[in-house]
């Protein structure tokens, strides 16, 4: 009886039978960054550890960073970043009850993806002018 | 062979009672992160092509070491947490899904370890 059981239980449909909305693309672009941002913060950890071993190494990290798969690699993971934390932001929102209606769920799902987008503008356009101020 | 159903074998254990932490912790590094986030993301995109002295200066102030080390801690441990759901999401088999939740754990607290070391080396120096 058991065995029947455990053979015929109903299966969750897999992720793959839905049509991609907008509320399923954010909930999983947040797993996503969140992966991207786990993996970051290594690359920070290794800039930190170049800079306490002396300028020699502090060069070389330097130079990989700014070389344009660097800056690639950077500017997916600040967007990331700002992504996570706008949508986490909507996370606790949602933790404390408010705007759980769908017509409010799609339009903080809009303003997160824009919000992220220019978040990621202006910290990259401080960066540049950073730059020309060290160069 | 045992004749108790699996049913009733599970009935009356409730939860595993470690589950309310997670969801605790995994909020307070997320609003602790919040500000220091965005503090910390935007100086290194900053001092991305800042010569050795201005980078290892800006390290050496007593607000930015301690600032630092906050954002390290919360940030592994938030990360961490994250992972593990991941895991326990995606990976079905209970050996391997509990090697890379020890495995996640330990890399977690030596790299954390790694940067507060580093930052202290710094501020000291």
């Amino acid at each position: 009886m058991i065995k029947a059981y455990k053979e015929n239980r109903p299966l969750s449909p897999h992720l793959q039978i839905y049509k991609i909305q907008i509320t399923s693309f954010l909930s999983i672009l947040h797993r996503g960054t969140g992966i991207i941002l786990y993996g970051g913060a290594f690359l920070w950890v290794i800039w930190v550890v170049a800079l306490a071993t002396g300028p020699e190494n502090y060069t070389k990290i330097q130079a990989f960073l700014i070389h344009p798969f660097g800056l690639f690699i950077l500017m997916g993971w600040s967007f990331s970043f700002f992504y996570h934390l706008c949508n986490g932001i909507r996370h606790l929102f949602w933790d404390l009850g408010v705007g759980y209606d769908m017509p409010t769920v799609r339009r903080t799902g809009w303003i997160v993806v824009i919000s992220s987008i220019f978040l990621t503008g202006v910290s990259w356009t401080l960066g540049i002018l950073a730059g020309e101020i060290f160069s | 062979m045992t004749f108790e159903a699996e049913l009733h074998a599970a009935q009356g254990l409730g939860s595993a009672k470690s589950g309310l932490r997670h969801w605790l912790v995994q909020r307070i590094t997320a609003a602790l992160l919040i500000p220091l986030g965005v503090w910390f993301v935007l100086f290194f995109i900053l001092l991305l092509t800042a010569p050795f002295d201005v980078a290892y200066g800006w390290l050496s102030s007593p607000w930015t070491a301690s600032l630092s080390i906050l954002f390290i801690i919360s940030s592994f441990y938030h990360g961490y947490l994250g992972m593990q759901v991941i895991w326990e999401d995606y990976v079905s088999r209970e050996t391997l899904k509990w090697a890379l939740i020890l495995g996640t754990k330990l890399l977690s607290i030596v790299a954390a370890l790694l940067a507060i070391v580093s930052i202290l080396k710094i501020f000291i120096s």
